[in-house]
């Protein structure tokens, strides 16, 4: 059996025209799910392990069993809003896979009792989501779902949910749960307090109750029910069940998307996957979760260390998204740290205050000691005002914004101390800058060609 | 009926269908208001919020806290490069910098002939294929200068050939 689950278009040209998904057992999980009862239906997920995939890692089944049934309208929302420094998995499976999708987005819908889901892809995903409506109009109008939709479910009921896009315009924080919600509403992007949580009556949409899910997370569900959880659990390790789409960049000869087992270790997807570093270097430091999470020194242990949620845990690290970003022994990591504090400075929705000022004192801070004009009571500034962050944030992103930076520090001292006492001048942070290698110096093509 | 509803009355129709509450549609609007004015505009503004039972205000407000949204008008072909860290890590930061150099514009800039707006933006996830940028919402990938000065070109003389034909 293919460990394809996402990205079967590398087992099946065009699997992307509904024509072709169909052929080949498309949105046969959704009529099998619509005769069970909702109840078989979440608990069949729930006993898959499958966790979410934007990064939190939370038991997908668990998450669709709070929501109250005995509620006249509930929602589903895709979160498609991929934003993580390092991450562009979900804009693959929506570009080769998108029925598929779709089909976990209505598995859910069913079995939460949704009156409509609506995806909410991030506004620069305007190619795709306008490809993903093309797509949704062709499953709609084949009677699946939508207000003809042909499809009973176990009590008889006409299946009409329907499926709708919504593009944002531009603001990573509508990644998060909450401000994604305020978004999709009309409202400015900025997390909301919590609870009531988003499948709690009044913390959804529109105030009701709705789950809020990634897209890879929903994408695996078809499978799920196709195969059931049994199966799905066979591939994988420990709680960490299936497969997981790792998106490798950087310093690497062969940067990309790679669906791979949970339980693959960091040398297998560098080496054999991502074809090892670039002109003969080594690897100095990887970031497994993206720009929000801790770094890692590369060490043969951690080469060694497989990739599941809980492994990582050991370096102080996590998993979240899986953006696994590579950088070779060139890299200065102070020079690491003040790029990801400028990502997180510049989206900061600016709602709360250790946030909206945290960023800007952090960024402040690092230009100085990058201008070579840093002291050594600057590190211990960085620190004090990261970690004064960490639990005081409305929300996930300042305390993603402060991780970081206390990692690069407590993980690499010698280059924050090769900056204060001037052994490092500013023009060699140029050298970090270099051309593009390997697959990724191909040609120019506009995206999805 | 303004001129957004007057040019634009399926699109907006189809969109307010999508949703229980008029207001979720302010942003697929405000897409429609900038696609007609070139910007959003104090009128696309107006437009917008009479649509939605919003006060322009708290549509401006939207427009402004978005970065898709262009606060003022742009060239013809608004070149947004991403340079966040995995794309820095290939090459982005010089590549921004050549480009910005070759078309004689600072950050946030538009050249004088008004055909191009440069200016960077933080992560498109599209990092294994790096540089790259995205131009009036499409995205160019794997690119170097040499490239860039043939899209460029290209670009150049889309607008010139439907200038000569108007």
């Amino acid at each position: 059996m293919s460990l394809n689950i996402l990205f079967r278009e590398k087992d099946i040209p065009n699997i992307r025209e509904f024509s072709v998904y169909n052929k080949n057992g498309g949105y046969e999980g959704l009529k099998k799910a619509l005769g069970m009862s909702r109840k078989q239906v979440i608990d069949e997920v729930k006993a898959s392990n499958l966790r979410g995939r934007g990064g939190a890692g939370f038991p997908t089944g668990v998450k669709w069993s709070f929501i109250p049934q005995d509620n006249p309208i509930n929602y589903v929302v895709v979160n498609a809003d991929e934003s993580e420094t390092g991450t562009f998995k979900d804009r693959q499976i929506m570009e080769n896979n998108p029925h598929q999708l779709i089909e976990g987005a209505l598995i859910c819908a069913y079995a939460i009792k949704a009156a409509a889901v609506y995806i909410y892809l991030r506004g620069e995903f305007w190619d795709v989501a306008h490809e993903l409506d093309k797509h949704i109009a062709d499953a709609r109008k084949a009677g699946l779902f939508g207000p003809k939709g042909k499809l009973k479910d176990a009590d008889g009921n006409p299946f009409r949910i329907d499926v709708f896009t919504h593009l944002g315009a531009g603001a990573y924080i509508c990644g998060e749960e909450s401000a994604l919600l305020n978004s999709l509403e009309g409202k400015l992007g900025q997390p909301r307090v919590r609870p009531p949580f988003p499948a709690n009556k009044g913390g959804g949409l529109y105030a009701e109750p709705t789950v809020v899910n990634n897209v890879e997370t929903l994408a695996n569900v078809p499978w799920i029910i196709n195969n059931g959880a049994d199966e799905y659990k066979k591939i994988g390790v420990g709680t960490s069940t299936g497969t997981k789409v790792f998106c490798l960049s950087g310093h690497v000869k062969n940067p990309g998307n790679y669906e791979l087992p949970f339980g693959i270790t960091f040398r297998e997807l560098l080496y054999d996957y991502g074809g090892g570093p670039l002109d003969g270097r080594e690897f100095k430091a990887i970031l497994p979760s993206g720009g929000s999470g801790p770094i890692i020194r590369v060490t043969d242990e951690v080469l060694d260390t497989p990739l599941t949620y809980d492994d990582l845990r050991k370096f102080n690290s996590i998993l979240g998204s899986a953006s696994v970003i590579v950088m070779d022994d060139t890299t200065d990591i102070v020079w690491v740290a003040s790029k990801v504090t400028k990502f997180f400075k510049h989206e900061s929705c600016g709602k709360c205050t250790p946030c909206r000022e945290g960023t800007y004192w952090l960024d402040k801070v690092l230009d100085r000691i990058l201008a070579g004009e840093g002291k050594e009571s600057d590190v211990d500034l960085i620190m004090s005002v990261a970690k004064n962050m960490q639990p005081t944030t409305l929300c996930a992103l300042g305390e993603f914004a402060a991780n970081p930076i206390i990692w690069t520090i407590n993980a690499f001292p010698e280059d924050f101390k090769a900056w204060v006492d001037g052994s490092k001048k500013p023009a060699e942070e140029k050298a970090v800058a270099r051309p593009a290698r390997g697959r990724a110096a191909t040609a120019a093509t506009p995206a999805g060609d | 009926m303004n001129t957004l509803q007057e040019k634009y009355a399926d699109r907006i129709e189809a969109t307010l269908a999508k949703y229980p509450d008029k207001r979720s549609a302010v942003m697929p609007l405000l897409y429609i208001a900038q696609e007609e004015y070139g910007w959003v505009s104090p009128e696309g503004i107006q437009d917008v919020a009479e649509v939605c039972d919003m006060d322009p205000t708290q549509v401006q407000s939207i427009a402004g806290f978005y970065t898709m949204y262009s606060e003022k008008p742009k060239g013809h072909y608004w070149l947004q490069v991403c340079t966040d860290l995995p794309c820095a890590l290939k090459g982005a930061d010089k590549f921004h910098k050549e480009l910005k150099e070759h078309l004689g514009v600072s950050e946030g800039g538009t050249t004088e002939d008004g055909m191009f707006t440069v200016e960077h933006v933080m992560c498109l996830a599209a990092c294994d294929k790096a540089p790259m940028l995205q131009c009036n919402f499409h995205y160019y990938e794997n690119l170097d200068m040499e490239k860039m000065k043939v899209l460029l070109e290209q670009w150049r003389a889309e607008v010139n050939a439907q200038a000569n034909k108007s």
